[in-house]
């Protein structure tokens, strides 16, 4: 009998179908890995273990008995505990708290630190890591260090399953290898892993089974982790159902202009080394590559949020000041944010006044604002994209995702930018929309302006852009044409462990 | 090539709910029901004290007793929309008006004082906003701290002692002589500081900065504004505030002291709130602060007509304060 047996788990978001009829089951004592895509539905399935999302349909068994989840502390209380991949840790507070955080040592609501203290440092020792000190708070420790504290939590519970989402992602080499020495610890006492990792080589040293999600869907279950071949894995992986419309390339055949951004030999200590770019006009380069790889970094190091620690940023030739988002921005670089909703809008604020916001000085003399120009200028730009519904004075979170990413694009556009960075800018944009942001996308190139694109939907790197960097763990180890890549080619380059 | 965007052009999902308060009015509900708070309590004071309350010299009283703390809420009403506090006002205000009011400073007449009042409150409004926004120090803090040390300067120089003006000028100006068409020029300050206030917010690129950097920092950075020297103009602009009010506070009482200004940080944080102002930042009016000036003053007002303690008069205030954030929750959330 297994340990627990998931059926039809169906859950949609507006929008989208995140998991739809999705199984699995999991064995006592095996490490069961996932694998899928960003956006395959892993992460939601997680959450439906964990009791975070409910489900829409399907059922959960566990040991032989239907149950239901529905709350975190439900799960909890069954024996599923979960390591997030941003730990969930306070940092202020000592190791001991937080291993017993939400469930307190205590007799009639004292607590009793002592023990406290003493039952975590035997979870640490069961850990490996007796070393650690129950009373030091959390944040003195490594990323490693959090790791460990996480798991102690997870066993402080009564836990017959554990899921860890990526959980090597924050991890030195040797951590890891302490890291599978603990889950293989637990594995003999007949404790469950849900393992989810994009490194094949650790799936190959660890996991016992392997499904593969896709778009919502397992494509592929109870392969042989060890022996299954690589080439298997991606085919699975990839190949997807949806096709997205891409708008037709143009700027591969256009003659050669001169670059209008160049980087050269730029480097972050600890995220990205010696990356070296150049973006044309009228051309869509599209960075690949996994969540940690540096995309992020490197686009918000070539907007001046980040200050690199080696190399040059040249703009038309001409130095950019490193680290400053004003330089950048007037030299005409923009940025459309991964956080749309955090990083790049006013909320509370008007469509048109989140478009006018980086532009304010063109319509204002002195400081006095022409709002009868600002306002026919946002328009002019929200109608060429395609704002709907056209109706620019109303509050921007009452617009669909796509039609909030247009202001943002809209914003660049009136401030007149030539170099647009795009971070992930179909997030949260549903499947209909995304095809009239691609052509919005490519628009913007025809027009001259350059665009370096991050995503992490493979497809929509190789549609959209012309050329595709290939970025793993900081370096770029790859650049062609996107005509010359495919999904599996390029799945290849970026899961590849280094040599 | 087939238009890509015909492929998928499924109509886009309505947009959320549209709250038909959200469709523009001229005035928003908050600032209509102020004033309806406000012509209820004239209907009492007309009631209670019919031959008092209506007549010309009490609603210049209450204009008046309105005009100093509403200068220094204008000022603190910007830094909350551009998600500050400034705790220090009050302590501002004592200290400007003390050093306004030394005798060395009444040496060179009304514009020397005038011009020490002010720049007294934009000193320390500097020292403040240099601290929050390139310290970086929380708000709170850094203008707590001034609160302490303004203060603590206010009674060195003046000893605790009250420094009476003796510039004819000055005293002048709080006298029946110099009212404008009835109306004392105390008030008249504040209506230009109200309406510059409101020109400042709502028609200029400064204003639009504030919302901005007060809704969502990080955004704004990322759109290219510089956040912290926003910060800093904030504070000055408020120091500022607090200096006029100081100068008008001078004229109202013929004299500086280090007492005065006492908890006029409650005061304009209270009237900023209930006019709508989000203690988070980036939403709020200088009209709705204003009513809340006015609202706080005629209590105040209704209550001494009518003999009744301060102390249930601080209730009353507090029980305000509560009921209009919760009116606000409630309209927010529906």
């Amino acid at each position: 009998m297994p340990l627990l047996t998931m059926s039809g788990t169906t859950k949609s978001f507006p929008g989208v179908r995140a998991l739809d009829g999705v199984d699995l089951d999991v064995e006592e004592g095996e490490v069961h890995c996932l694998l899928g895509q960003n956006g395959a539905g892993k992460s939601t399935l997680i959450k439906v273990l964990a009791g975070a999302h409910q489900p829409d349909s399907g059922h959960i068994t566990w040991r032989g008995k239907r149950v239901r989840l529905p709350t975190p502390v439900s799960a909890m209380r069954l024996g599923i505990a979960t390591i997030y991949q941003e730990l969930d840790l306070v940092e202020h507070v000592s190791v001991a708290e937080n291993v017993f955080l939400g469930h307190e040592i205590a007799t009639r609501g004292i607590v009793r630190p002592r023990e406290a203290r003493a039952r975590t440092a035997e979870l640490l020792a069961r850990l490996g890591h007796p070393e650690i000190d129950p009373a030091a708070p959390v944040s003195s420790l490594s990323a490693a260090g959090a790791q460990v504290v996480s798991m102690a939590r997870a066993l402080s519970h009564d836990v017959r399953l554990i899921i860890m989402d990526e959980p090597s992602a924050a991890l030195d080499p040797d951590e890891v290898d302490n890291l599978f020495r603990i889950v293989g610890d637990l594995t003999e006492q007949g404790v469950a892993v849900v393992y989810i990792s994009h490194r094949l080589e650790e799936i190959r040293r660890i996991g016992d089974r392997v499904s593969v999600l896709k778009d919502g869907r397992v494509a592929a279950r109870d392969l042989p982790a060890r022996t299954t071949p690589t080439d298997e894995l991606v085919a699975r992986m990839t190949g997807r159902d949806v096709q997205y419309a891409f708008p037709e390339k143009t700027a591969a055949d256009a003659p050669r202009a001169e670059p209008v951004l160049v980087a050269e030999g730029l480097a972050r200590q600890g995220e990205f080394e010696s990356v070296d770019l150049e973006l044309r006009p009228g051309e869509i380069v599209g960075l690949a590559g996994l969540v940690g790889s540096g995309r992020s970094e490197l686009l918000e190091t070539l907007y001046g949020a980040r200050r690199p620690t080696a190399g040059r940023i040249l703009v038309d030739g001409k130095p950019l000041r490193p680290g400053s988002i004003v330089a950048a921005v007037r030299a005409g670089i923009g940025l459309a944010p991964e956080e749309r909703k955090s990083q790049a809008l006013l909320m509370l604020e008007s469509v048109t006044r989140n478009v006018s916001v980086s532009a304010l000085p063109r319509f204002s003399r002195g400081g006095w604002l022409d709002r009868a120009r600002e306002r026919a200028e946002a328009r002019r730009h929200t109608r060429e994209l395609g704002l709907s519904p056209d109706e620019p004075d109303r509050p921007v979170r009452t617009f669909s995702g796509g039609n909030q990413q247009k202001a943002v694009l809209a914003r660049w556009l009136l401030r007149g930018c030539r170099v647009l960075l795009l971070d992930e800018p179909t997030r949260g944009v549903d499947v209909g929309a995304r095809a009239e942001l691609y052509a919005v996308i490519r628009r913007l190139a025809d027009t001259g302006v350059c665009v370096l694109l991050v995503s992490s939907e493979l497809p929509e790197v190789l549609g959209l852009a012309d050329r595709v960097l290939v970025l793993r763990e900081g370096r770029v180890v790859h650049s062609a044409p996107s005509h010359e890549l495919d999904e599996h080619r390029v799945l290849d380059l970026v899961m590849r462990s280094p040599a | 090539m087939n238009s890509p965007a015909s492929v998928a052009s499924k109509p886009v999902p309505p947009p959320a709910k549209e709250g038909s308060a959200s469709r523009r009015l001229p005035f928003d509900m908050r600032q209509l029901s102020l004033v309806g708070v406000l012509l209820a309590l004239a209907v009492v004071g007309a009631i209670t004290k019919p031959d008092e309350f209506l007549a010309a010299e009490n609603l210049r009283l209450i204009l008046t007793q309105a005009s100093v703390i509403g200068v220094v809420t204008v000022g603190v009403t910007f830094v909350i929309i551009g998600g500050g506090i400034d705790l220090s006002v009050g302590a501002i205000v004592a200290l400007a008006s003390v050093w306004a009011t030394t005798v060395a400073t009444q040496d060179f007449g009304l514009g020397g004082m005038l011009l020490c009042s002010v720049l007294v409150g934009v000193g320390c409004g500097l020292v403040n906003g240099v601290l929050v926004a390139y310290g970086p120090m929380v708000p709170f803090i850094a203008t707590l701290a001034m609160l302490a040390s303004a203060r603590g300067l206010a009674l060195q120089i003046s000893d605790g002692k009250t420094q009476v003006v003796t510039v004819d000028a000055v005293l002048d100006l709080g006298i029946k002589d110099s009212y404008v068409l009835g109306v004392p020029p105390i008030v008249i300050v504040f209506a230009v500081v109200g309406v510059l206030g409101w020109l400042l917010l709502n028609r200029t690129t400064f204003g639009r900065r504030t919302v901005a950097v007060g809704g969502n920092p990080e955004a704004s950075r990322l759109a290219g504004i510089a956040v912290k020297r926003q910060r800093l103009l904030l504070y000055l602009l408020s120091g500022l505030c607090c200096g006029i009010a100081a100068f008008m506070l001078i004229v109202l009482t013929g004299s500086g002291q280090n007492t005065n200004g006492n908890l006029y940080e409650l005061d304009a944080i209270a009237a900023a709130i209930i006019g709508g102002t989000l203690l988070s930042g980036g939403r709020g009016t200088i009209l709705g602060s204003v009513l809340g000036v006015l609202v706080f003053t005629t209590i105040t007002n209704l209550f001494a007509l009518n003999n009744l303690q301060t102390d249930i008069q601080q209730i009353a205030k507090g029980a305000i304060i509560v009921a209009a954030v919760l009116v606000q929750k409630g309209r927010s959330s529906s």
